[in-house]
């Protein structure tokens, strides 16, 4: 069983089908501790449903789920946050009228036994979280900024501290950077980088090789519900890796 | 953390934008509450221009005091539910068949308190059945209200005969006076038992985790469900509690007339609906005041009388209203727009 320790995430031969549409062919999938894995695709590549299987809202018609070595065998969406497994979605993370220090315990509240929330503790939390994790202290946030006035970024950044803040081993960012303006992505980035530096697991899911490429340690290319291509960031440049991305959307291999 | 903090590049120009930006949804949030607080201070310098001699007297306030609270108890129990991003249309017909019940129960029965119990049990049961058919089954709660809103007003329709009972022997009782009593001989005792509910929900809304629930499954359901808030619950309790205190109002309503009538619960629909609306409560969800609800209704409470009074003919109250919760709604978007 030792082998199995060396990884965070493990996931062996599974296979999704919906319908007649085979939309994992048993893909093989792994995630290390403390690494930040760019996972690659066009639409329709598997992306989505390869990162429901992990995160328990799908169950795989074959094959195994292994987190820090031990089995999954009951997928549901709680069991995979009791793990520590929190997805961040763009659109889905965050109240927008409400306040920031709010937010951040959203779900999860920090209350009496009565359940009477505890403002000003939440408060002096949520701006200990705010400096020290995303570094806001510049932006004049205040845990009580509505989040309505945050851009793109800085939402993320929200969710990815919130996260973090919650104990979780490995963050999954669908598509993040979508519709993000250069320096918004930036901060993205900045933020994933984060992750790694508190020894926490990435996934950061794009169709955008540009944009992961400075964050991730790992590359995974999806074509047509399977792996195609594997690289390590030191062994292949950026230039490299569009290349070997192009041939993929040409003939969908990669001759390694 | 370095590598965390924003680059020196973009940290200028963004800290002066967001700053002021901050300022502005500060300076709005308080903008929402002190533009309703303005209108109900400029209605009343009007009515008091208007008829000084009435209106710089107790009495006229003693009145209001006596009639307002039964919208204004519902009207703040309806804004979590529209913070929910919901919807209820049959709450005035809960609040009737609940003051039925209470009527008729102690009439027959001799015990007001039990006939109190049970309505109020009768309001939550409405409730609950809305909430049920809105986040259970999956209707939408304009439509589902719509159907328990005749509903209801049917079912109290065939149980009374359209009768009225009247409500006179429970005049001296301690629940009389504890519900509708004048204390000091002067004010009623309902508009404490208002203000009283208005701090119940100001409390559970900006202090208690179920408020912040409520707030959050209005705001974007999706992430309050991804979040782990149990929005399905939420959404029932939001309807429960309007189903329970419309029923307070109904039997405050009984109580202080003595009697009941069968039309009890007509005409509540649409000032209750905009004193919520009218106090900034959006329509969106997510965001709302109890404070604003409060005001709100009060102005819509006090409309018709103050138009009467001062003078102008009744005629005038429908296009009063309608002026001001054109107006109110409008300055609430434009400052929300400008946040």
């Amino acid at each position: 069983m030792e082998a199995k320790n060396e990884k965070l995430v493990r996931m062996v031969n599974i296979s999704k089908y919906f319908g007649e549409v085979a939309a994992l062919k048993e893909e093989n999938f792994e995630v290390g501790y403390n690494e930040v894995v760019g996972l690659i695709g066009d639409n329709g590549a598997g992306k989505s449903t390869l990162i429901k299987i992990l995160t328990g809202v799908h169950t795989p018609d074959k094959g195994r789920v292994y987190f820090k070595g031990e089995e999954i065998t009951y997928h549901s969406v709680e069991r995979a946050r009791e793990l520590g497994i929190e997805t961040v979605y763009q659109e889905r993370a965050l109240g927008e009228q409400q306040a920031l220090w709010k937010n951040i315990f959203m779900g999860r509240e920090m209350t009496t036994h009565l359940g009477f929330l505890q403002v000003k503790k939440a408060k002096k939390e949520t701006d200990k979280i705010l400096k020290e994790v995303i570094g806001f202290t510049a932006a004049g946030l205040t845990p009580d900024s509505v989040v309505k006035g945050l851009s793109g970024g800085e939402k993320q950044g929200v969710a990815i501290a919130r996260a973090l803040h919650f104990k979780a081993e490995l963050i999954i960012l669908d598509e993040p950077t979508m519709a993000l303006s250069l320096s918004e992505t930036k901060k993205v980035l900045n933020f994933v980088k984060g992750i790694k530096e508190q020894g926490k697991s990435c996934i950061f899911i794009t169709h955008n090789i540009y944009h992961v490429y400075p964050a991730a340690d790992r590359f995974v290319v999806l074509d047509r519900g399977r792996t195609v291509g594997e690289f390590i960031k030191k062994d292949i440049s950026l230039e490299e890796l569009v290349d070997k991305l192009y041939l993929v959307a040409r003939t969908g291999e990669i001759s390694q | 953390m370095e590598s965390l903090s924003r680059g020196p590049t973009t940290k200028k120009p963004k800290e002066k934008k967001t700053k002021t930006l901050r300022h502005h949804l500060k300076l709005s949030e308080f903008k929402l509450q002190w533009s309703i607080f303005a209108v109900l201070a400029a209605l009343f310098t009007l009515f008091i221009i208007g008829d000084p001699r009435t209106f710089l007297a107790p009495d006229i306030y003693y009145s209001f005091m006596s009639t307002i609270p039964f919208m204004a108890i519902m009207a703040l129990a309806l804004t979590p539910v529209i913070i929910c991003k919901e919807i209820d249309l049959s709450f005035p017909s809960i609040m009737g068949i609940s003051a039925w019940m209470f009527a008729s129960l102690s009439a027959s029965t001799g015990n007001p308190t039990l006939a109190l119990v049970i309505s109020l049990i009768t309001g939550l049961l409405a409730g609950f059945l809305n909430g049920i058919l809105v986040a259970k089954v999956g209707l939408p709660s304009l439509i589902v209200t719509i159907g328990t809103m005749f509903f209801w007003k049917g079912l109290v329709l065939v149980f009374s005969a359209a009768g009225g009972i009247t409500l006179v022997p429970l005049r001296g009782t301690v629940l009389f006076k504890s519900l509708v009593g004048r204390i000091g001989g002067a004010v009623p005792a309902q508009a404490l038992w208002a203000v009283g509910v208005a701090f119940l929900f100001w409390l559970i809304l900006n202090r208690h985790k179920c408020g912040t629930h409520i707030f959050f499954t209005g705001d974007n359901i999706e992430s309050a469900r991804m979040m782990g808030i149990p929005v399905n619950r939420v959404r029932i309790l939001v309807f429960t509690q309007l189903g329970f205190f419309a029923a307070f109002a109904g039997i405050l309503l009984d109580l202080e007339m003595s009697y009941y009538w069968p039309t009890t619960g007509e005409g509540y629909l649409l000032g209750t609906l905009a004193s919520v609306f009218l106090g900034g409560t959006s329509v969106f969800g997510g965001m709302g005041t109890i404070f604003g609800t409060f005001v709100g209704s009060i102005i819509i409470g006090s409309l018709e009388t103050g138009i009467v009074t001062i003078g102008l003919s009744g005629y005038w109250t429908n296009l009063i209203y309608g002026l001001l919760i054109v107006i109110s709604v409008s300055i609430h978007s434009i400052l929300r727009r400008k946040a």
